[in-house]
């Protein structure tokens, strides 16, 4: 039951194999015994759970089911969810209990999903390791030394572990695809503005993009459908229809060109990583695509800009975690001062306030055009960089990440775990869609395939996946903890 | 030494939205704390803005009013800064590209010119709550209703040389976003705030003095003593030898004097940046024209047509000008009667003494435009005399009847024109009057002309007002002169 896909239990629930309630009791029992080990949910709501379960069940026995009607997932903690603790994995909100759903919660509901509880993650998203929460680590399901990745380690790890079918993660700088390929599941970071960002907590606004997180391409294109589209809340969610993102899966991918960023395959690329990836086109190549060199000229700008422009929007968009209305406040403040100075130190982590400093200096008198707009005239040749890629092939592909999943406590300086997002930083700074695909094992820890697009070519990007998965198994891998406790 | 004064204003304008700036939350005010404050007010994690168009097409109203320039594109900027009652942390106004360019605006001074006051710019931002001090026992209360609401920030250049000018100026401000009705303009509720930026300079001397931002001046009387007051220390103080340092100043009206708040090394850095939440708004000409062609006359060219087109006096065009809903309701009278003279003379007479005796606005006059301008029509075309004219405006002040044709019929007010019925009633007089008829007649005839004043009263009373004046008279001197 929890080796299934969504489209997998589908089925299964509509031949009555096993209602929604059934599901969602097993998948709980798994969460109870398993979440001890892994840490990868913060908040399980089991009552919510099984009742939103039970209506699913009656909506199905009546002929109303919706496209996920039945199905359990996960939500990341940056997530509003109404009645429940959103915490986005900081002490500052770990009392927070959000009086409204995220525009994207709000819509996996309507379609029937089952939310089971909320995922752990890097406080305020701020993370390449899950090594940066208030409610602890995560661990890998594929070897319990090994960081999930992050910031969406803990919906990464809790799909990989079986403990639910899908999750939603968010993507700023490689948020959902690092931890995807850390993780051996499919992951989806959609164009900025594809799907709303109400009632997700912001980290860098220009940035964040909410997305899925799979088992596999088909699964991703099934969330996509439910999670994409206008949103009268959100200014940068782009008025643009929404395709059937299942409707060109099964495109042969004949005449298919790809380009292989030749900054992507670089020093510092672990040569297990690059055998698989060189691997996996390969597969491409069967499949009849053709295979390119190109160049993305800007590449080794992307992460000095990132943490001028991500830190800067975060410096302000935590200023309003303050003490006043909501989240933590210090004890007997004696005044004003001395209540934001204690409240904030007392309640971001190291890694939070190094960035809300470093984005502080770089917006101030004097720093601001040689930081924050320098960063933006690079991210726009950033962006060109791609378009550029675009006009000559229609997909780019390269490793998600410079190494597999490395162990726990292994990347103690911050510089050296900024580098850690090379491959997947500037597709946030251009605002493409990209993916992670999983397509090997270094000894018992996954590697992930990086696919890219132009801007609203998820369909093709999930197609692209898709054929890849029907000709290869590496998708189907589970690591051995989620069948010893089957 | 002769020292000239330089004056530059920061006017906020409350913008008549139903709903806030950024938000669907109402905007009205005086509730109860906290209760017009949703999700995007209280800055909750996960919220984002969404620009109220209302909002921008007020602001591009006033640009068009003082004949700005209104860019393409405007963006919005976060300013950053820690206050309890600012709930993001951040407050998210213009800085680099504002909604509205360089413009000007006319003032009319005393004597009676006007003199051009250049715009540098307005731009749109948010309004914060207010911070409560009282009843909390040494606590400070967030009311929030008012975060989100909708400013207009009018910067001014240094155009100014007077407190009267900058009270002229901001009458002006007044006056124009009143008649486009994008405010309330009520100051008192804090619709319209000022921030005043004052130096002085040795007169002949180009350069500008050191300046004092001068904060809380919140109104048109305030915005006169603040000055003064900050003109005088700052005199005082360079011919006592110091030097007049860049602060901000808060305005106490309590004690009519202004205090430092900060000087300019305690400033704050906002770190003024892009909001990364909203769109650059960007407007096209369609639009803006669209706009344009649906401005209502303003306050300028009022004036200008009441002098010019309906031959007011310069006086009188300025009065009935100053608010969009006086001039409203004198160019209704003015309609109905068709005499603009007459009608300027009831509506500055009769109804404003009327008016300014009860403490009413124009708006809530017990006499509407349409019955006022009856009445004038009434008295024009001789239905009624002025004394009965007077009466029907009190009679339509109280309430009794619904216009004046109902109110000449309901009392018998009607002039008597009948020349028999005049005569009948004259020769009652002179019949009752046996003693002044004889003062009459013994008069030196150059005295005669005074004395018949008796008689008219007479006859007038005995019409119960209604003869008409100038035929009892007439007919008066007739009859008299006939006895001498």
């Amino acid at each position: 039951m929890h080796d299934k896909t969504l489209a997998e239990l589908t089925r299964s629930l509509d031949a009555g194999e096993f209602s929604s309630r059934e599901l969602t009791q097993h998948l709980l029992g798994r969460i109870d015994r398993l979440n001890g080990k892994l840490n990868s949910f913060i908040t399980v709501t089991h009552d919510q759970a099984l009742s939103a379960a039970d209506a699913a069940d009656k909506a199905r026995a009546a002929g109303q089911a919706g496209p996920l009607t039945g199905l359990p997932l996960a939500l990341k903690d940056i997530f509003c969810t109404r009645d429940v603790k959103t915490t986005a994995g900081s002490r500052m909100l770990d009392t927070f209990i959000a009086p409204y759903d995220a525009t994207v919660v709000e819509k996996l509901a309507e379609a029937g999903s089952v939310s089971l509880g909320k995922t752990n993650m890097d406080e305020f998203a701020m993370g390449s390791s899950n090594e940066n929460s208030h409610y602890g680590p995560v661990k890998n399901p594929w070897d319990l030394a090994a960081v999930p990745g992050g910031s969406s380690g803990g919906s990464a790890a809790a799909v990989a572990a079986g403990l639910v079918p899908a999750a939603i993660g968010t993507d700023t700088g490689g948020s959902i695809r690092q931890p995807a390929a850390f993780c051996g599941i499919t992951g989806l970071k959609p164009t900025y503005g594809r799907v709303s960002r109400y009632g997700m907590i912001a980290y860098a606004s220009s940035l964040d993009q909410a997305g899925p997180m799979a088992r596999s391409a088909e699964d991703c294109a099934l969330l996509l459908n439910v999670m994409a589209g206008h949103d009268l809340r959100d200014s940068t969610c782009v008025q643009r229809g929404v395709p059937d993102y299942t409707e060109e899966l099964g495109t042969a991918l004949s005449g298919l060109k790809i380009g292989l960023p030749s900054e992507y395959f670089g020093d510092g690329l672990d040569p297990e990583v690059e055998a698989a990836v060189r691997e996996a086109i390969k597969v491409y190549e069967s499949l009849g695509a053709s295979v390119r060199e190109v160049s993305l000229p800007h590449t080794h700008y992307a992460i000095p800009a990132y943490y001028v422009i991500a830190p800067a929007e975060a410096s302000s968009n935590l200023s309003r975690y303050d003490g006043v209305r909501f989240g933590h406040r210090c004890d007997n403040p004696v005044d004003l001062i001395d209540m934001y100075k204690r409240s904030r130190a007392e309640g971001f982590g190291d890694e939070v306030k190094r960035r809300i400093l470093i984005g502080t200096h770089t917006l101030s008198e004097g720093f601001f055009d040689a930081y924050y707009k320098k960063a933006q005239q690079v991210r726009r040749l950033i962006r060109q960089d791609f378009l550029d890629a675009f006009e000559e092939v229609d997909v780019l592909m390269g490793p998600a990440s410079p190494t597999p999943a490395f162990d726990l406590g292994a990347n103690k300086d911050p510089v050296s775990m900024y580098l850690q997002d090379i491959y997947t930083i500037a597709i946030n700074l251009a605002g493409i869609p990209g993916m992670s695909v999983p397509a090997g094992l270094a000894g018992s820890r996954p590697i992930g395939l990086q696919i890219l697009g132009s801007h609203f070519t998820e369909a093709r990007l999930l197609n692209v996946a898709h054929q890849f998965q029907q000709a290869t198994d590496w998708h189907r891998q589970r690591p051995a903890l989620a069948e010893e406790n089957a | 030494m002769q020292w000239e004064t330089v004056i530059g204003l920061e006017v906020h304008v409350q913008l008549a939205t139903r709903s806030k700036i950024f938000s669907g939350a109402s905007t009205s005010f005086g509730a109860e704390p906290n209760t017009q404050a949703c999700a995007v007010d209280l800055g909750l994690p996960g919220v984002l803005p969404v620009l109220n168009e209302q909002a921008v097409a007020m602001a591009v109203k006033f640009g068009l009013a003082i004949h700005a320039e209104i860019p393409e594109v405007s963006v919005f900027d976060r300013k950053n800064y820690f206050y309890p009652d600012l709930p993001k942390g951040y407050q998210t106004s213009q800085m680099y590209q504002p909604i509205v360019g360089v413009g000007e605006v006319e003032i009319a001074l005393e004597d009676g010119t006007t003199k051009r006051v250049r715009v540098h710019h307005a731009h749109l931002e948010e309004d914060a709550g207010k911070s409560l001090h009282e009843d909390f026992h040494g606590m400070t209360g967030i009311d929030l209703n008012r975060a989100g609401t909708p400013l207009l920030e009018i910067v001014s250049e240094p155009d100014m040389r007077s407190a009267k000018e900058a009270a002229a100026y901001l009458k002006a401000i007044h006056s124009i976003v009143t008649y486009l009705g994008i405010s309330d303009g009520n100051m008192a509720e804090g619709s319209m705030r000022c921030d005043v930026n004052v130096s002085v300079r040795p007169k002949g001397q180009e350069t500008f003095g050191t300046r004092a931002e001068i904060k809380n001046v919140n109104s048109f009387r305030f915005v006169e003593r603040a000055i003064a007051f900050e003109v005088e220390r700052q005199v005082e103080l360079i011919e006592d030898g110091g030097t007049v340092v860049q602060e901000t100043r808060l305005y106490d009206p309590e004690r009519d004097e202004t205090r430092s708040m900060r000087t300019k090394e305690e400033a704050n850095d906002y770190r003024y940046f892009p909001c990364p939440d909203l769109l650059p708004v960007v407007l096209d000409q369609a639009y803006i024209d669209h706009l344009r062609d649906n401005l209502p006359e303003l306050p300028a060219e009022k004036r200008a047509r009441f002098e010019n087109e309906l031959g007011l006096s310069a006086y009188d065009a300025s009065v009935l000008s100053a608010t969009r809903e006086m001039a409203d309701f004198f160019d209704e009278v003015k309609d109905v009667c068709g005499d603009a003279k007459q009608a300027a003379n009831w509506v500055q007479g009769e109804l404003a003494g009327a008016l300014n005796r009860e403490g009413l606005t124009i708006t809530a006059s017990p006499v509407s435009a349409r019955q006022l301008g009856e009445l004038i029509t009434r008295v024009m075309d001789d239905t009624i005399n002025g004394k009965a004219a007077k009466q029907v405006f009190q009679a339509l002040w109280n309430g009794q009847g619904t216009s004046a044709d109902d109110v000449i019929e309901a009392q018998g007010l009607k002039q008597v024109t009948d020349t028999g019925a005049i005569e009948a009633m004259i020769d009652q007089v002179i019949a009752d009057s046996p003693a002044q008829v004889a003062q009459y007649r013994d008069a030196e005839p150059d005295k005669r002309g005074k004395m018949i004043g008796y008689f008219v009263g007479q006859v007038m009373k005995a019409s119960r007002g209604t003869a008409n004046p100038q035929q009892v008279n007439q007919l008066l001197k007739q009859k008299l002169d006939a006895l001498c």
